[in-house]
C-alpha cells in the first residue's frame, strides 16, 4: 500500500512527510518529525496532552489523521515561544509554579493560548471548562487556572 | 488502509458504494480514530467527507436551518442565529467532549456513530430534526429518531451517508433545552440525556411538545407519552410530574459501568423536569 | 572546618528565629527545568529515539487467572521484521525469600520476576506473557497476534473479603500466612498479619461512655500519572547495557533489572528521563527488564511505551479494602480506646501497604489503649504499587469517619474533639516510637482559626474536617558539586525530579554556599555519575537530598577555605566563609582582600587541582508530618452528585524551601483525594476483567470539577534537617477521603462507609434514608 504524501505547515514552516492512513497527527509529530513536545497520555482524546491547533482550531493531535493535515496550518508547543521570548502564558506558568512534573504542561499551554485568543477576559469558570479536556494529576489545577487568569489580565493591559 | 477525500456528494457515494461495506466515513473522527486505534474497526478505505461543501455549511432553509453533517460543535457555537433558534440543540452538540473534541466532533458523526448515549441526538429528536441522506439511489429524508436501530447500527445502506441535518422553523412561543447527567462536570459519556421542545399558544397553553431521551435504551427514544402529558396544559407542576412519570416509564436501560437501571430511570425523570422548565422559560421569551 | 560548621549552625538559627535572613530558602525562585517544560523541549520517557531502534510490545493475559500450559512464538518469529521474542524462559528464576526494602515497599525478586513476565500462571488480566521487538509498531503489533498461548482458565477472586474466604481460589497454592501464632497449616490468600498498638483494648473500651463501630469498604484506584510507562534499552554484544526510562528511582531500577537479568549491576547504566508523574507508581519496573531482555536478544536498541489501557490493566494500582474501626470515648471527649482491622488487597503478590496503614491509622491521637491489625491479601489484580502515603489515606478514612461520628455523638466541634486527643512532642505514637517535635496541634489550631472554618455554610451545604499523618523517610543519598573554572557549580543529584526538586536542592546549595542561585546548575545524573541513591518517594528528596547537598556544599566550602588559606599562608582556622567569599578571620580579619568562588576557581590548578564537593549519607531523622483539611460540599439531592465548593489544606512542612511547590503538593494531593472520594474506582466484570481501563471511564478530577484549593503552610522545624525540612508530598492525600465523607454526612445526615461516593451510591442512600 502506497503511503500518503502530505504537504503541510507546522509552526509556520513548510513540512512534507509520508504517512500511513492510520497514523495520527500525533504519531507523525512525535515519531517522524521528532516534535516530541506534544505528549501521548491516552491516544483517545481524553487527556489533552497532545493539544495542538489546526487551522486555528484547538484539537487533540491523537484524534486527527496525519493525512488530514494536507494543506493545513498546524501549531504545536514548539512554536509557542517567539525566538528567545517566551509567550506570556509560558512565563506565567513558571512564575506561578503552575507545573510540577510538566508532562501535561505543553497541552495546557496550547489550550490556554487558544482560549485567550478567543476570550481575552475569561472568568475562572470559563477557564476551568475550557481546560476540562486537559488532565493534570499533579497540581490540582489551582495554579494553572491562576496563571491563565493572570496572563489574561496582563495581556489586556 | 486507503484515504479518500471526495469533493462532491456523488464522488463520496461512488467511493462508498465501491467499497461495499469496507469503508468508514470520516467526519470529525473523534469516535472513528478511537475505534481504529483499539482495533474495533479495520476498514479498507476511509472516506473523509469534510471537503464536500454541503457537509460543512450552515444555511437558512424554509425558516429553519440546514446544518452540514460535518460542521463541528465549535462552529455551531459560533453561529448566533442557530444558537438563538435552537439553543437546546446547540447546547447538546457542545456537550460532546472537551474543547479539543469540539474542534472536530460533528452532529452527523454523533448521530451515525449510533451510540445510545450520543448527546446531540435526544435534542435533535426533540427538535423534530430530519436527515438528508445521499446514496446510490439518490437522496432521501428521514427523521433523526429513525436513523439508529441499535448500538452502532443505523438504517444507512451501502453507499449512503448523511449529508446534512435539517432543523425546522422555530414556531412562535416555543423553546427547547437539553440536559444530561455525568458523574464529573465534563469529559464523561451521558448517563442520561433528555431533550425537550415545547410550543405554547398565546395564552401559555402547550400546543406541541417533543421529548427525546438518551442513554436509557438501545437507541435514543422519542417519548410521545411524555409529550402528550404536556400538550393541552399550562406546563404546570402536575403536568411536569406526569411527563416525568412517562419518561421513567419509557426507560429500558441497562446496568453498566456508567450507571444502574434504577439510577438512570430515576434521574431521567429529574432531568426531564429540569429541561422542561428551561424550555418553558425559553418559550416564554421567544 | 570549625568555621564552616559555625556558619551552618548560624544559618539554622537564622531560619528558626528570623527567616528573612535567608536569601534563597523560602523564596519562589525560578525553576531550573522550567523553560524546558514550558517549551516542549524536556525529554520524557517516550521522547528519546536511537538509530536502529526497534519497537517492543507486550502480549498480555486476557484472563484474570489461568495456568499457562504452553507458549509458541514460532509464527511471530517467522514474521519479517520481528527481531526477538521473550517469554518466561528468558528470565532466570529467583530464589525464594530474596526480599529487600525499597522505599516504602518490600521487594521480593521471586515475585518480581513473575510480575514482569508470567511463569506458571497468569495472575491478572493484563499480566505480561510474552514480548516482541520488531522494526515498527505495526509489525510488533501483528507479531503479538501470532504468538500462541494455551491457557487453562482458573477461578479468580478480586474482592478482598471473598479472597479471605475458606473456599476462595488460591492465587499462590503454597502461601502460608506470616505473622500468625500458631502458623496456619493450610495455605490461603492471606500473605501476612500485622499488629501495632499498646495498652489493653478491652480495658480502654470499658472506660468509654460512647463507643462507635463501623465497617468500611473502598474500591481499588490507580495513581493516574499522565505519562505512561516508557523506556529505551540498548544492550551491546559485550554485555554492557544502557537504559533510559521514566522512573522514580534509576538506581533502584538498575538494581531490579540487573537482578532480574542476572547481570552485574555496574554493567547497566540507567538514565532517568523527565518523569511525567509517578505518585509511587514508578518505583517499580515493568517494561524495563523486558526491553533489556529483548535488546539483549536482538542486539539492537528497543523502545517500549505502554498504552493507557496497559497502564490501567498492568501497572501501579492501589488497594481496595475492607476495614472495621471501633473507637470509644468518655462523655468529656477523651478517647479511651481505638481498634482497627484493615484488610488490604495486595494484588497477585504479597506486599500491600497495610502495615503502613495500620501504623498511621491512629497516629494523630494520644491513646492509652490502641490496636490496629492488618491483613495483606492476594487477589487477581496486578501487584499494588505505592500510591502517595501508601495505605495511610485508607486507614485514616475509616478512623477519621468514626472520629467525626463520635464528635457528633458527643456534641463537640470536630476540631475541638481532635485537639482534646491530639498527639504532641514526647507522646508515644500509636505504633511505637515517641514523637519528637511535631505539628499536629498547630495544624488543627490553624484550621480552626482559618476564615474557611469560621465562615457560615450556605443552605444545604456540608462541611467536613479530617486529620492525616505520614512518616516521611530519609535513606541513602549522594550529591556532588563540581566547581567550574569560572566559579559556577554543577550540582549533580541522583533522585529523579518529579515536581521541582532541582529547584529546592539548588536553592539549599546556593543558600549554604552564599552565592547567586543562577550560579548553580542542578542536574540529575545517571547511575554512573554518583554513589547510590534511593528513589524519589516517601517525601524524602528535599529532606535527604537537602542533607546531601548541604553536606556537599560544606565539603566544597571546606576546600575553598583551604585553598584561600594556602594562598594567604594562613592557618585554616583563620579563614571563614561568608556570603560566598573566603575571608581572613579572628585576629587576621581584614588582612587580605576576600576571595570569591570565581577567584579561587580561576587559580585552582595552581592551588591543588579540581575542587569537588561531595556528600553521601543514609539520611535519618525524617520529620513526620500532620495535615488537617477542611472541605465544603454541595449535594444535588435529586441526582446524588457531590460538588466540592471550598477546600483548605493546612499542613506542617517543617520548612517550605520553595513555598510555591509546597503549595502545589498540598493542592495536588487534595485533588487526588477528591477523585478517590467521589468518582475513581476500578470496575471489574464477572470474569475479573477491567471495564474502565481509560481516562474516559476512570474518572480523575478535571479542571471544572474542583475549586481553588487554599493552603496554609505550618512550619514546625525538623531539627534533623539543616533548614528544618519535613517531607511534604504524601501527607496531603491522607485526609481528603474522610474530610469529604464527613462533609457529605454533614450535608445529608447520612454516613457513607463506602468509597467512592459516586452519584448512584449517593442517590441510592438518599432514597433509602427517605
Amino acid at each position: 500500500m502506497a503511503r500518503n504524501h502530505v504537504t503541510t505547515t507546522i509552526n509556520g514552516d513548510p513540512v512534507e512527510f509520508l504517512c500511513d492512513t492510520e497514523q495520527t497527527l500525533l504519531d507523525v509529530l512525535r515519531d517522524e518529525l521528532h516534535l516530541t513536545g506534544s505528549k501521548e497520555g491516552c491516544a483517545s482524546g481524553d487527556c489533552g496532552a497532545c493539544s495542538v491547533t489546526m487551522d486555528g482550531r484547538l484539537v487533540c493531535a491523537c484524534l486527527v489523521l496525519a493525512v488530514e493535515t494536507q494543506g493545513a496550518e498546524v501549531e504545536t508547543i514548539e512554536g509557542m515561544a517567539d525566538g528567545d521570548r517566551l509567550h506570556p502564558l509560558q512565563q506565567k506558568f513558571l512564575d506561578h509554579a503552575a507545573l510540577q512534573c510538566g508532562v501535561c504542561t505543553p497541552g495546557f499551554l496550547v489550550a490556554a493560548k487558544s482560549l485567550l485568543e478567543r476570550n481575552p477576559d475569561p472568568t475562572e469558570s470559563e477557564v476551568r471548562y475550557w481546560l476540562a479536556g486537559n488532565l493534570c494529576r499533579c497540581t490540582g489545577y489551582d495554579k494553572i487556572v491562576r496563571a491563565v487568569l493572570d496572563t489574561a489580565a496582563e495581556m489586556r493591559e | 488502509m486507503r484515504y479518500e477525500v471526495p469533493e462532491t456528494v456523488d464522488a463520496a457515494v461512488a467511493l462508498l458504494a465501491a467499497a461495499n461495506g469496507s469503508a468508514r466515513i470520516l467526519a470529525g473522527g473523534t469516535d472513528l480514530l478511537v475505534q481504529l486505534r483499539a482495533g474495533l474497526v479495520e476498514p479498507d478505505v476511509v472516506v473523509d467527507i469534510k471537503k464536500i461543501s454541503q457537509t460543512r455549511q450552515v444555511t437558512a432553509q424554509d425558516g429553519g436551518f440546514r446544518v452540514g453533517a460535518a460542521v463541528t460543535g465549535a462552529e455551531l457555537d459560533e453561529h448566533p442565529d442557530l444558537k438563538k433558534n435552537w439553543p437546546g440543540v446547540v447546547e447538546a452538540a457542545e456537550l460532546i467532549g472537551s474543547t479539543q473534541v469540539q474542534g472536530r466532533a460533528t452532529m452527523g458523526g454523533n448521530l451515525c456513530n449510533a451510540s445510545p448515549a450520543a448527546d446531540s441526538v435526544p435534542a435533535l429528536i426533540a427538535a423534530a430534526a430530519t436527515c438528508q441522506i445521499a446514496g446510490p439511489d439518490g437522496e432521501r429524508t428521514v427523521p433523526v429518531e429513525s436513523i439508529c436501530t441499535g448500538p452502532g447500527k443505523t438504517i444507512l445502506g451501502t453507499g449512503e451517508f448523511v449529508v446534512s441535518l435539517i432543523l425546522p422553523a422555530r414556531p412562535p412561543h416555543s423553546g427547547d433545552a437539553y440536559l444530561r447527567f455525568i458523574p464529573r462536570t465534563e469529559m464523561d459519556i451521558a448517563v442520561v440525556g433528555v431533550g425537550v421542545s415545547l410550543t405554547l399558544d398565546g395564552a401559555g397553553q402547550c400546543i406541541a411538545a417533543r421529548v427525546g431521551l438518551g442513554a436509557v435504551a438501545a437507541t435514543a427514544l422519542l417519548v410521545t407519552e411524555a409529550a402528550d402529558a404536556l400538550v393541552g396544559t399550562a406546563v404546570d407542576e402536575g403536568a411536569v410530574e406526569k411527563m416525568q412519570q412517562a419518561v421513567r416509564a419509557a426507560c429500558r436501560p441497562i446496568d453498566d459501568k456508567r450507571g444502574t437501571i434504577a439510577y438512570r430511570t430515576q434521574v431521567s425523570g429529574v432531568l426531564a423536569g429540569r429541561a422542561c422548565r428551561i424550555a418553558l422559560e425559553r418559550a416564554g421569551e421567544h | 572546618m570549625a568555621a564552616v560548621e559555625k556558619i551552618i549552625e548560624n544559618r539554622i538559627d537564622d531560619k528558626t528565629t528570623d527567616s528573612k535572613a535567608l536569601k534563597w530558602v523560602g523564596t519562589r525562585a525560578p525553576r531550573p527545568d522550567g523553560v524546558d517544560k514550558v517549551t516542549g523541549r524536556a525529554k520524557f520517557g517516550a521522547d528519546t529515539h536511537l538509530p536502529n531502534m526497534l519497537i517492543g510490545k507486550v502480549l498480555r493475559s486476557p484472563h484474570a487467572h489461568a495456568r499457562i500450559l504452553s507458549i509458541d512464538p514460532s509464527a511471530a518469529l517467522a514474521l519479517p521484521g520481528v527481531k526477538a521474542v521473550v517469554t518466561r524462559d528468558d528470565f532466570p528464576d529467583q530464589p525464594a525469600g530474596a526480599v529487600q526494602p525499597a522505599g516504602e515497599m518490600i521487594i521480593n525478586y521471586r515475585d518480581m520476576t513473575r510480575n514482569i513476565m508470567a511463569r506458571e500462571k497468569a495472575l491478572y488480566e493484563g499480566h505480561a506473557v510474552a514480548a516482541v521487538a520488531a522494526v515498527s509498531d505495526r509489525v510488533a503489533g501483528q507479531a503479538l497476534t501470532l504468538i500462541k498461548v494455551d491457557y487453562e482458565v482458573l477461578p479468580h477472586v478480586i474482592d478482598v473479603d471473598e479472597a479471605m474466604g475458606a473456599d476462595a481460589p488460591l492465587i499462590q497454592e503454597d502461601l502460608i500466612t506470616e505473622g500468625m501464632d500458631p502458623a496456619p497449616e493450610k495455605p490461603s490468600n492471606i500473605a501476612k498479619r500485622v499488629e501495632f498498638g499498646h495498652g489493653d483494648i478491652e480495658t480502654g473500651f470499658s472506660q468509654a461512655q460512647v463507643v462507635i463501630e463501623r465497617e468500611f469498604k473502598t474500591r481499588p484506584v490507580h495513581q493516574g500519572y499522565i505519562e505512561p510507562h516508557a523506556c529505551l534499552a540498548s544492550f551491546s554484544e559485550d554485555g554492557q547495557a544502557d537504559l533510559w526510562c521514566s522512573t522514580q528511582g534509576h538506581y533502584v531500577a538498575r538494581g531490579h533489572c540487573a537482578t532480574l537479568l542476572g547481570m552485574d549491576v555496574s554493567k547497566l547504566r540507567v538514565t532517568s528521563s523527565e518523569i511525567g508523574g509517578g505518585f509511587g507508581g514508578k518505583t517499580v519496573v515493568y517494561l524495563e527488564p523486558v526491553a533489556l531482555a529483548l535488546s539483549r536478544k536482538a542486539c539492537q536498541p528497543v523502545k517500549m511505551v505502554m498504552t493507557r489501557d496497559e497502564v490501567f490493566r498492568a501497572s501501579g494500582p492501589a488497594c481496595g479494602t475492607s476495614m472495621q474501626v471501633r473507637i470509644g470515648a468518655t462523655r468529656e471527649g477523651k478517647i479511651t480506646a481505638g481498634d482497627a482491622t484493615l484488610k488490604f488487597q495486595a494484588g497477585a503478590f504479597a506486599g500491600s501497604p497495610v502495615p503502613a496503614a495500620a501504623m498511621c491509622a491512629f497516629a494523630p491521637y494520644d491513646l492509652e489503649h490502641v490496636r490496629s491489625v492488618g491483613y495483606d491479601v492476594l487477589v487477581n489484580r496486578p501487584k499494588v504499587a505505592a500510591y502517595r502515603a501508601p495505605g495511610a489515606p485508607l486507614g485514616e478514612y475509616a478512623v477519621e469517619s468514626v472520629i467525626d461520628e463520635l464528635a457528633k455523638a458527643l456534641e463537640l466541634d470536630p476540631i475541638e474533639f481532635r485537639l482534646l486527643n491530639a498527639v504532641r512532642e514526647g507522646v508515644d505514637s500509636s505504633y511505637g516510637p515517641k514523637f519528637g517535635p511535631i505539628g499536629c496541634i498547630q495544624t488543627l489550631e490553624a484550621a480552626r482559626d482559618h476564615d474557611h472554618y469560621q465562615t457560615p455554610l450556605g443552605s444545604g451545604q456540608g462541611r467536613g474536617v479530617a486529620t492525616g499523618y505520614w512518616f516521611n523517610i530519609g535513606g541513602q543519598t549522594s550529591a556532588t558539586l563540581n566547581l567550574s573554572e569560572d566559579g559556577s557549580v554543577a550540582l549533580v543529584v541522583g533522585t529523579p525530579d518529579i515536581g521541582g526538586s532541582r529547584a529546592s536542592l539548588a536553592m539549599m546549595t546556593a543558600e549554604t554556599l552564599g552565592i547567586e542561585l543562577d550560579k548553580v546548575r542542578p542536574l540529575v545524573g545517571d547511575t554512573s555519575a554518583l554513589g547510590y541513591n534511593m528513589l524519589t518517594g516517601g517525601s524524602r528528596v528535599t529532606f535527604a537530598g537537602g542533607i546531601a547537598v548541604v553536606g556537599a556544599a560544606e565539603d566544597l566550602i571546606r576546600q575553598l577555605c583551604e585553598r584561600a588559606a594556602l594562598t594567604w599562608d594562613l592557618p585554616l582556622d583563620d579563614v571563614e566563609w561568608i556570603e560566598g567569599e573566603a575571608r581572613p578571620a579572628n585576629g587576621r580579619a581584614g588582612s587580605e582582600a576576600p576571595m570569591s568562588m570565581a577567584e579561587i576557581a580561576k587559580d585552582m590548578a595552581k592551588s591543588g587541582g579540581p575542587i569537588v564537593g561531595r556528600h553521601s549519607t543514609n539520611a535519618q531523622g525524617a520529620g513526620p508530618s500532620f495535615g488537617t483539611h477542611v472541605v465544603d460540599v454541595d449535594v444535588d439531592r435529586e441526582t446524588g452528585r457531590v460538588s466540592v465548593t471550598r477546600y483548605t489544606v493546612v499542613q506542617d512542612a517543617g520548612k517550605a524551601i520553595h513555598p510555591g511547590y509546597v503549595e502545589g503538593q498540598y493542592q495536588g494531593g487534595a485533588v487526588q483525594g477528591i477523585g478517590w472520594a467521589l468518582n475513581e474506582e476500578y470496575i471489574y466484570d464477572e470474569k475479573g476483567k477491567i471495564e474502565n481501563a481509560g481516562f474516559l471511564d476512570y474518572r480523575v478530577p478535571v479542571c471544572s470539577d474542583v475549586p481553588m484549593i487554599d493552603t496554609v503552610i505550618v512550619e514546625v522545624p525538623n531539627p534533623e534537617h539543616p533548614y528544618g525540612v519535613r517531607g511534604v508530598g504524601e501527607t496531603p492525600i491522607v485526609p481528603p477521603l474522610a474530610a469529604i465523607s464527613n462533609a457529605v454526612e454533614n450535608a445529608l445526615g447520612i454516613r457513607f462507609t463506602e468509597l467512592p461516593m459516586s452519584p448512584p451510591r449517593v442517590l441510592a442512600a438518599i432514597e433509602q434514608a427517605g
